[in-house]
C-alpha cells in the first residue's frame, strides 16, 4: 500500500482517545541511529499513530535488515 | 580476528590446494580442469588449458612420462586416468586452434642457450616471450636433441617440426651445427651474452668447466639452477640423475632457468618465493569412499589415439578431486555456496569493515556451532569456533544485528527470572549431595517428565537431591554475549554454593557441555549415565520393540559415555538400535544449536528436514529441543524420558512441541506446582496483565509463532490500551488496534472484547521506533 492509499483509508480509523478520525502526517521513524520521515495515519488530537501490518512486515522489516547489516 | 590468525585459519582449509595430478606435474598442468572440459566434449577449451603451461604440447602429449598418473586418485577405484592420451586427443580435436602468443617489448639483454633439446628450447621460448634476445646453439643439424631418438610412430618428426615453429614466432635465433666448446668457446659465449643456460643434454661430453659431482653431473642450486658461476645456469639431462630424467622434468628445468635468468637480468633476488616450481607436495584430501570402480577406456585405434567419444569417456572417469568433506555433511556450510577458506575470509572482512554492508553477518550467525566440520576436516578446522569468536567480536563492536538473538536471549532471562527460576534442597533434608538440573527446554517441553525424573532420582539416591530450575546460559554463550554469560554463571554459582556445591545431574546435553566447558569446578553427571547405573523405574514395562534410530545430541559429540548410557537404557527397554549414518562423534545438530533457528529459520528448517530424512525409523532423541524440532517437521520422534515415564504411543511420537508461549507457561507452572507439591509452598497468583484472558484462533497462534510473538506480549498491549484508552477503532470491522513497546520491539494487536476477555484477530511487530508524540 502506498501512503496515498493509506490516506484514502485513514478515515476508516478512529482514535478512541479523542474520538477523531486519523489524518496523514509526517512521522519520524528510526532504527540504530538512522531516522526517516514517513507519511503515516495519526490522530490530530493526541498524536497516536497507526502502523499498518504490511508496512511493518514489508518496508520497515526490509529497512531494519538493511540497517542491521551496515 | 588478527590478520595472521586469518591466514592460519585459511591455510587449514585445503579445498584450494592443487589436486595430486597438478602437484606431481613439474609444470603443473591443470589436468582436473582439462578433464572437466574434455568430458563435456569441449576439446578446444581443454586444449587451451593444456597449452597454457606446456610449450610443446604435441610432443609432450606423446612422450610425457606422466608423473600425474602415479598419484591419480582414480587408481583407488580403477586405473589412473590416461592423461597424455587425452591431451593428445584434445589437441587433435581442437585442430586449427591458433592462439596468439604475447611477446613483451624487446629488451637489450641477451641470453645464450647451449643445447636445442626440450629444456633449452623451453628456456629459449619463455625468455623470448619476455623480450630477451635469445640465441640457441645446437651441435646437430636440427633442433630437438634427443627427441629424434623416439621411434617415428611414437613421435612423428612432423609433430616435432610443428611444435618447434613457435620458437620462430617468438623470434628465437638458432645456430645449428655449432658445438659450444669447439666452434665457439664457452668463455666467448659467456662474454657475448648477459646470461647462459647450459642444457646440452644427458649425453653431453662437455661440462664447460662448471663444477660437477662424483657422477660427473653439473652441480646446481636445485631451486634456481644457478651453476656456481655468475650468470650461468644449467638444467635438464646434464644435471639430472638417471632416474630423474624425463621429458617433463627437462621442460620444467627450462622454465625454472628462464625465471632465474629473468631475475638475474633484472638484478632481483634469485631465491625469493620460489617454493612452487617443479613437483610440489599437496595437502588436498579427496575421499574415494563409495566411488564406483571404472577401468580405463580402451583406445580402439591405437595409431590414431582416442576418438572424441573415447576421450570424453576416459576424461569423465576423472574424480574432479576436491575435499569439501565438511560441506558434504553440513547444510549450513553448503547453503552459503562456498567452503571454509572463503568463509573465513568473508568473516574476517566482515569484522574489519568500517563503512558499508557487513555481508557476512548472516554467515556468522547461522552456524549451529556443532563442530561436525572439525570432525571430518583433515586439518580439524572448526567453523563453529570461528563463528562464535566472530559473534563475540560483533557484540563488542556494537555491530551484532539486534534481531538475530533477541528472542532466545529474552527467553533465557525469563527462565532465570522470578517466575521460573528456583532452587531447593530435597524436601526434609538439610544437605544436598546432588542437584537435579533439568534445563529450561525440558521444563518447557515436558514438565511432567521433569517431575517424574526428580521423583525417581530422590527415591534412588541418598544424600539429598536438590532441584534447580534455571537456564544454563547457552543462549548468551552461543550469541557471543560474554558479559551476560558471565553474570548468568555467577548467579548460578552463588545458588549452587548455597546448596553446598552438590554434583549436578544434567538432563540436557547443552547444559552438560556448557558446565563442562565453562565451570570446570562444578562436578557434573548426565542424567542418562546416572539412570544407566541406577536402573529403570519399576513401573516400566519391558518388551521386545522395533528398532529405533538414535539421534545423538551434538553437544555430546565427544561424550561417548553418555551416548553409551543412552544405548544401554534403550537396550534394557527392549529396543533394537539403528545407528544413523552420522552419529556419535559425527552426529549432526538438530537446528537449535548456536541459535541457528532464530538467526536463519529457513536454513534451520532444511537442516531439520535433511536430518529427518536419514532413516524411516522413529527417532530417539535425548535432548528436548532435538525432539521438538524433529516432531515439528512431522518426524516421529520420542524423547528417552517418553520411554521411561510414558508410553511409546503414536501420540507421544507425533506430539508437536509446545509453542513459545506455552513453553514459558510450562516453566512457570512447573515451578508453581513443584513448590506446592514437593515443598508445600504457596505460590504467587497471576497478577496485572497476566490475568487478561485471550482467545487466540489457531491461525493467529501460528502467525504469532512465526513472528516470535508471545501471549504475554499481547496481554501487555491490551492492558496498556484498556488502561490508558490509547487505541484505535477499525470502523468497518469494529476491531480495536493498539500498540505497545515493552522494550525493544513494538507489538501491534488487533482485538475485540469477548465475554470476560478478548479475541485476537491479528498480531505483528517491528523494531523501528516511531517518534510518536502522544499528548496525554
Amino acid at each position: 500500500m502506498t501512503p496515498q492509499e493509506y490516506g484514502a483509508k485513514e478515515k476508516a480509523w478512529l482514535c478512541m482517545k479523542c474520538n477523531l478520525p486519523l489524518e496523514m502526517g509526517k512521522i519520524g521513524i528510526s532504527y540504530l541511529g538512522n531516522t526517516f520521515p514517513v507519511d503515516l495515519p495519526r490522530c490530530a488530537g493526541c498524536g497516536q499513530v497507526y502502523v499498518p501490518e504490511d508496512l511493518a512486515l514489508g518496508k520497515m522489516a526490509e529497512v531494519e535488515k538493511l540497517l542491521e547489516d551496515k | 580476528m588478527e590478520k595472521d590468525e586469518l591466514l592460519k585459519l585459511e591455510n587449514r582449509c585445503i579445498q584450494e590446494q592443487p589436486p595430486n595430478c597438478a602437484a606431481a606435474c613439474p609444470v603443473h598442468v591443470d589436468a582436473r580442469a582439462m578433464m572437466a572440459e574434455a568430458a563435456r566434449g569441449n576439446f578446444v577449451e581443454a586444449a587451451k588449458i593444456f597449452r597454457k603451461t606446456v610449450p610443446f604440447p604435441g610432443i609432450v602429449s606423446r612422450i610425457c612420462d606422466q608423473p600425474c598418473r602415479t598419484l591419480c586418485k582414480r587408481k583407488e577405484a580403477g586405473e589412473p586416468l590416461a592423461v597424455a592420451a587425452i591431451e593428445r586427443a584434445c589437441l587433435d580435436y581442437a585442430a586449427g586452434l591458433s592462439e596468439k602468443i604475447a611477446v613483451l617489448p624487446k629488451k637489450e639483454k641477451r641470453v645464450g642457450v647451449v643445447g636445442g633439446g626440450l629444456s633449452g628450447l623451453t628456456a629459449a621460448f619463455d625468455l623470448a616471450k619476455k623480450g630477451y634476445a635469445v640465441v640457441v646453439f645446437e651441435k646437430g643439424p636440427h633442433l630437438g636433441g634427443s627427441l629424434w631418438n623416439f621411434p617415428e610412430e611414437k613421435l612423428p618428426g612432423k609433430i616435432i617440426a610443428e611444435d618447434l615453429q613457435v620458437l620462430e614466432r617468438v623470434g628465437v635465433e638458432v645456430r645449428l651445427n655449432t658445438t659450444v666448446g669447439k666452434d665457439i668457446s664457452f668463455e666467448a659465449l659467456r662474454e657475448d651474452f648477459d646470461a647462459v643456460y647450459v642444457a646440452a643434454g644427458a649425453e653431453s661430453p662437455d661440462v664447460f668447466g662448471l663444477e660437477t659431482d662424483a657422477g660427473g653431473r653439473i652441480v646446481v642450486d636445485s631451486a634456481t639452477l644457478a651453476a656456481g658461476r655468475e650468470g650461468v645456469f644449467a638444467g635438464g639431462g646434464i644435471r639430472l640423475a638417471v632416474g630423474e630424467r624425463s621429458p617433463i622434468r627437462s621442460i620444467s628445468d627450462g622454465r625454472i632457468a628462464a625465471i632465474s635468468i629473468d631475475r638475474f637480468a633484472q638484478k632481483v633476488s634469485l631465491t625469493a618465493s620460489r617454493g612452487g616450481e617443479g613437483p610440489v607436495p599437496t595437502r588436498l584430501y579427496t575421499s574415494t569412499e563409495g566411488v564406483e570402480p571404472l577401468a580405463a577406456t580402451p583406445i580402439s585405434r591405437p595409431q590414431e589415439g582416442y576418438s572424441r567419444d573415447e576421450a570424453a569417456l576416459e576424461a569423465s572417469r576423472c574424480l574432479q578431486c576436491q575435499c569439501l568433506e565438511c560441506v558434504k555433511v553440513c547444510e549450513y556450510l553448503n547453503s552459503f555456496r562456498a567452503y571454509p577458506k572463503k568463509y573465513v575470509r568473508q568473516i574476517y572482512n566482515n569484522l574489519s569493515i568500517v563503512m558499508g554492508h557487513r555481508q557476512a553477518n548472516k554467515l556468522i550467525n547461522s552456524c549451529s556451532l556443532c563442530g561436525l566440520c572439525a570432525e571430518v576436516c583433515p586439518d580439524d578446522l572448526h567453523m563453529g569456533l570461528v563463528c562464535r569468536k566472530a559473534r563475540e567480536t560483533l557484540v563488542s563492536q556494537g555491530k551484532m544485528p539486534p534481531s538475530a538473538h533477541d528472542f532466545p536471549l529474552r527467553d533465557m532471562l525469563f527462565s532465570n527470572g522470578e517466575k521460573c527460576a528456583f532452587a531447593r534442597r530435597q524436601p526434609g533434608t538439610d544437605q544436598s549431595r546432588f542437584l537435579f538440573f533439568p534445563g529450561c527446554q525440558l521444563a518447557a517441553s515436558a514438565p511432567e517428565h521433569v517431575k517424574s525424573a526428580y521423583t525417581l532420582l530422590t527415591r534412588k539416591l541418598s544424600g539429598g537431591v536438590g532441584f534447580m530450575s534455571r537456564c544454563c546460559g547457552a543462549p548468551a554463550d552461543w550469541s557471543g554475549r560474554t558479559e551476560l554469560f558471565q553474570s548468568t554463571g555467577e548467579d548460578f554459582l552463588a545458588l549452587w554454593r548455597d546448596l553446598g556445591s552438590p554434583r549436578l545431574i544434567l538432563a540436557c546435553s547443552t547444559c552438560y557441555a556448557i558446565f563442562k566447558t565453562h565451570f570446570p569446578d562444578v562436578p557434573i553427571v548426565s542424567v542418562w549415565e546416572m539412570l544407566d547405573s541406577l536402573g529403570l523405574p519399576e513401573s516400566v514395562k519391558v518388551e521386545k520393540r522395533e528398532a529405533i534410530a538414535v539421534h545423538d545430541a551434538c553437544a555430546t559429540r565427544h561424550e561417548s559415555a553418555i551416548q553409551e548410557s543412552v544405548r544401554n537404557i534403550l537396550r534394557r527397554l527392549g529396543y533394537e538400535i539403528e545407528e544413523l549414518p552420522l552419529s556419535r562423534d559425527k552426529t549432526e545438530c538438530c537446528g537449535y544449536g548456536g541459535l541457528m533457528f532464530f538467526a536463519n529459520p529457513e536454513l534451520a528448517k532444511s537442516v531439520i528436514r535433511r536430518r529427518c530424512e536419514e532413516s524411516p525409523r522413529d527417532y530417539l532423541a535425548y535432548c528436548a529441543m532435538c525432539r521438538d524440532y524433529f516432531a515439528f517437521a512431522g518426524k516421529r520422534t520420542l524423547h528417552l524420558f517418553d520411554l521411561m515415564f510414558g508410553k511409546p504411543t503414536d501420540e507421544a511420537a507425533l506430539r508437536k512441541g509446545p509453542v513459545y508461549s506455552q513453553r514459558r507457561e510450562n516453566r512457570v507452572r512447573l515451578k508453581n506446582s513443584m513448590l506446592r507439591e514437593q515443598w508445600g509452598e504457596t505460590t504467587a497468583e497471576a497478577q496485572g496483565y497476566e490475568t487478561i484472558r485471550l482467545k487466540i484462533p489457531d491461525a493467529v497462534q501460528q502467525l504469532m509463532e512465526e513472528r516470535l510473538i508471545l501471549v504475554e506480549d499481547l496481554q501487555q498491549v491490551i492492558e496498556a490500551a484498556e488502561r490508558t484508552g490509547y487505541k484505535l477503532l477499525k470502523r468497518d470491522e469494529d476491531h480495536f488496534i493498539a500498540h505497545h513497546k515493552p522494550s525493544s520491539v513494538t507489538y501491534w494487536v488487533e482485538y475485540s472484547p469477548s465475554g470476560d476477555g478478548f479475541v485476537i484477530h491479528n498480531a505483528y511487530s517491528h523494531r523501528m521506533e516511531i517518534a510518536e508524540d502522544v499528548k496525554p
